[in-house]
C-alpha cells in the first residue's frame, strides 16, 4: 500500500467515507488517496459502490459519514469553488434528445457561472473535434448511437481545462476503435497534467492506461497502489530445475515460499519445483538465484511467473457473478 | 436563464401545448360563426353571446373556458417537469457538477415555468383577438359597470385580464416545482399537479368548505370581472397577487428543503 501523502499532493482525498440507503452500505468507510498527475484506475465489480463513491466526491449525493477533499478543497462545502477544475462523467452520459450536440454543450456549459460565454462557441467546436464528433454537431442527440453519446459526454467532460477528470466507465458502448481513442486521450491528458480519475470493471482498460489502482469489493476499498504495486503484491510463481530438491526446500522456505514437487517432470538431470507464495518486491528473482546458489543449489532452470492482474482482482473480490447486493 | 428558455421553447412539447391553447379561441370563433341560431344571453359561458356583436370578446370567452382545465394542464406539464424531467434525463447530476448551484436551479426553473404562464396566457388573448378581429365586427366595449371603453382600451383590458391569469397561475407553478423535487418521474409530477388544482377547484365549490375557500390557491381564478369595471377596482388583483405569494413562498421554502439537501441518484 501506498504512504500517505501530504495533502497538498492528494487531487482525491477520503477519510472514512461512508454512504448509507437505509440499512444498506453501499460506501463502507473507504480511505481514497488519489495523487496529483496520476491516472487512477477505481477498479471493482458491478455494484462495488464505485458510482456511489463518485457521487460523494462530485457533491451529488451527502455522506453519511467520513470527510472529502477534492483538489484540497473540502466537499461539499467548497463545491462552487472545486466544482469547475472538475470534468466528470458519471454512470454514462446523458443529454436532451431534442437538442443537437453542440446546442447540449453549449447548454450545459452555460450552467457553469464561471464559464466564459464569449469563448462557448469556440470550446465546444473544440472539444467536438477532441473527441471525433465534428461531422454530428448539428444532429439531435436522439439520433446518436450509445458510442456517439458516449463520445459526447466525453467532450462535455473537456470543454474547459481541468485539473482532474472523473471519468465513469468511459469505454462503455465503444467498439475497439473508440476504447482505443478513449485510451490515447486519457494518456494525453494525464501527460498535460490533468489527474484522471477512471473507474472500470475492465482490468485490461486500467492495465493498460492507468498509473495507480484501488478496488472496490462489497462498499469496501480493498486495495490501493501504484498498478505495479498491486502486482507484486500478489503471488508469484517460481519454476526451478534442480537435482538438489532439499537444500533448493529450505532456502525457499527461508524466503517465505512454499514449494512442492512438479509431478510432471522427471529428468535424468534433475527435479522440477514449483514454488508460490508473496516474495514481495524487496525479493527480486536474483535475489533468490543468489541465495540458492549460496547454499550449493545447483539452478539448471529458474523462472519466475508474476500474478496476472486478473488473478489478484478476483482473489480480492471473489469469484462468480454475484452482484454485492 | 437564457439557456433554459432556449431548452423550454425549442422543445416540441412547448409549442404543441401553446398551440393547442391557441386553437381554443378559434374553435370558439368558429362555432359561434358557423351556428346559425344566435346564442341566447346567459346560456354557454359568459361573455358568449356578446362574440357576434364584438369580436373582442373572443378572447375573454377562451380565456374564461380555459382556466379551470386547459390552462393548469399546460401549467403542470411545465411546472412538473422542471426539476423531475432533468432527473429523468440524467442532466441534472451534470448540471449540479457543473456547478449550476442548487438554488439557482429552482430559481431559474421556476422563472422559466412564470415565463410559461405568461406566454400561456397571452397566447390565448392573442389568437382569440385575431379570431374575433378576423370574423366578427369589432367596436367599442360596454363594461360590467356600464361604461363603454374604445377599442384601445379594451386591448389593453384584455392583455391585464391575461396578466392576472398568469399572476393567477404561478402559485400552481410553484407547486408543481416543489412536487417535482420529490421525484424522478416527470409524467407522476405533471399529474400531481393537474389533480392538485382540480382538487383545489372542487373543494372551492363545496359550500360545507367555505372557510377554507379564501386560502385555495385557486379561489381567485375566475375573479377579473373587477378588471371589466371603470375604473377599475385592483382589490381582487391585490388578493390574489397576495395569495400566490403566499403559495409561492410555502412551495418554495418546501421546494428548497427538499432540493438542497436531495441526493441526486438518478
Amino acid at each position: 500500500m501506498t504512504e500517505v501523502s501530504p495533502p497538498a499532493d492528494l487531487a482525491i482525498e477520503t477519510r472514512g467515507l461512508s454512504k448509507r440507503f437505509r440499512h444498506r452500505a453501499a460506501v463502507d468507510g473507504i480511505d481514497l488517496a488519489v495523487p496529483r498527475g496520476s491516472v487512477f484506475g477505481f477498479l471493482g465489480p458491478n455494484g462495488s459502490g464505485k458510482t456511489t463513491t463518485i457521487r460523494l466526491l462530485l457533491g451529488l449525493a451527502a455522506a453519511t459519514n467520513g470527510h472529502i477533499r477534492v483538489l484540497g478543497g473540502e466537499m461539499p462545502r467548497q463545491l462552487a469553488a472545486v466544482l469547475p477544475h472538475v470534468g466528470s462523467l458519471v454512470e454514462g452520459p446523458a443529454f436532451y434528445p431534442f437538442l443537437s450536440g453542440a446546442a447540449n454543450l453549449r447548454r450545459l456549459d452555460s450552467a457553469d457561472l464561471h464559464a466564459s460565454p464569449s469563448t462557448r462557441a469556440a470550446r465546444v467546436d473544440e472539444a467536438l473535434e477532441r473527441v471525433g464528433l465534428s461531422h454530428a454537431a448539428g444532429k439531435k442527440v436522439r439520433a446518436y448511437s450509445l458510442g456517439m453519446k458516449q463520445r459526447l459526454g466525453i467532450a462535455h467532460a473537456l470543454l474547459r481545462p481541468r485539473e482532474l477528470l472523473v471519468l465513469d466507465e468511459p469505454t462503455n458502448g465503444l467498439d475497439p476503435q473508440g476504447t482505443r481513442e478513449v485510451r490515447s486521450l486519457v494518456r494525453s491528458l494525464a501527460a498535460g497534467g490533468t489527474t484522471v480519475f477512471v473507474s472500470s470493471h475492465l482490468l485490461a482498460e486500467v492495465e493498460q492506461m492507468c498509473t495507480h489502482v484501488g478496488v472496490m469489493s462489497v462498499g469496501k476499498l480493498v486495495a490501493q497502489g501504484t498498478l505495479h504495486e498491486l502486482r507484486a503484491a500478489g503471488t508469484a510463481t517460481i519454476r526451478l530445475h534442480t537435482p538438489d530438491i532439499e537444500a533448493a526446500v529450505r532456502v525457499l522456505s527461508r524466503l517465505g515460499l512454499q514449494s512442492e514437487l512438479s509431478a510432471a517432470s522427471h529428468g535424468s538431470d534433475g527435479q522440477s519445483l514449483v514454488s508460490t507464495g508473496s516474495p514481495g518486491h524487496d525479493v527480486a528473482p536474483e535475489a533468490i538465484v543468489a541465495a540458492l546458489v549460496a547454499d550449493g543449489v545447483r539452478v539448471r532452470g529458474f523462472g519466475v511467473e508474476n500474478a496476472s492482474l486478473e488473478e489478484r482482482f478476483v482473489s480480492l473480490t471473489g469469484e462468480g457473478f454475484d452482484i454485492a447486493g | 436563464m437564457a439557456s433554459e428558455l432556449s431548452v423550454l421553447f425549442r422543445r416540441l412539447r412547448t409549442w404543441a401545448m401553446l398551440l393547442a391553447l391557441a386553437a381554443i379561441p378559434l374553435l370558439i370563433a368558429a362555432a359561434v360563426k358557423l351556428s346559425s341560431h344566435p346564442v341566447a344571453p346567459g346560456r354557454g359561458p359568459p361573455f358568449l353571446d356578446r362574440i357576434t356583436q364584438n369580436g373582442l370578446f373572443v378572447g375573454v370567452t377562451a380565456l374564461i373556458v380555459s382556466v379551470p382545465l386547459f390552462l393548469p394542464l399546460t401549467i403542470g406539464v411545465v411546472a412538473g417537469d422542471t426539476i423531475a424531467g432533468e432527473a429523468n434525463l440524467g442532466t441534472l447530476r451534470y448540471l449540479l457538477v457543473a456547478p449550476a448551484g442548487r438554488v439557482r436551479l429552482l430559481l431559474i426553473k421556476y422563472t422559466a415555468a412564470a415565463v410559461f404562464c405568461l406566454a400561456a396566457t397571452l397566447t390565448v388573448a392573442a389568437a382569440g383577438a385575431l379570431a374575433g378581429v378576423v370574423l366578427f365586427p369589432v367596436g367599442p366595449v360596454t363594461l360590467l359597470s356600464g361604461d363603454t371603453i374604445g377599442v384601445g382600451e379594451s386591448v389593453l383590458r384584455s392583455l391585464l385580464i391575461a396578466a392576472y391569469i398568469a399572476v393567477s397561475l404561478l402559485g400552481l407553478s410553484a407547486i408543481g416545482l416543489a412536487i417535482s423535487t420529490f421525484t424522478d418521474v416527470p409524467v407522476g409530477a405533471m399529474a400531481a399537479t393537474i389533480v392538485l388544482s382540480v382538487v383545489s377547484q372542487v373543494a372551492d365549490n363545496l359550500p360545507q368548505l367555505e372557510w377554507l375557500h379564501p386560502w385555495l390557491f385557486s379561489h381567485y381564478w375566475l375573479g377579473f370581472a373587477d378588471l371589466l369595471r371603470q375604473p377599475i377596482s385592483w382589490a381582487s388583483f391585490g388578493d390574489n397577487a397576495l395569495l400566490q405569494a403566499g403559495y409561492i413562498l410555502a412551495a418554495g421554502a418546501l421546494a428548497y428543503g427538499k432540493f438542497t439537501s436531495k441526493d441526486v441518484l438518478s
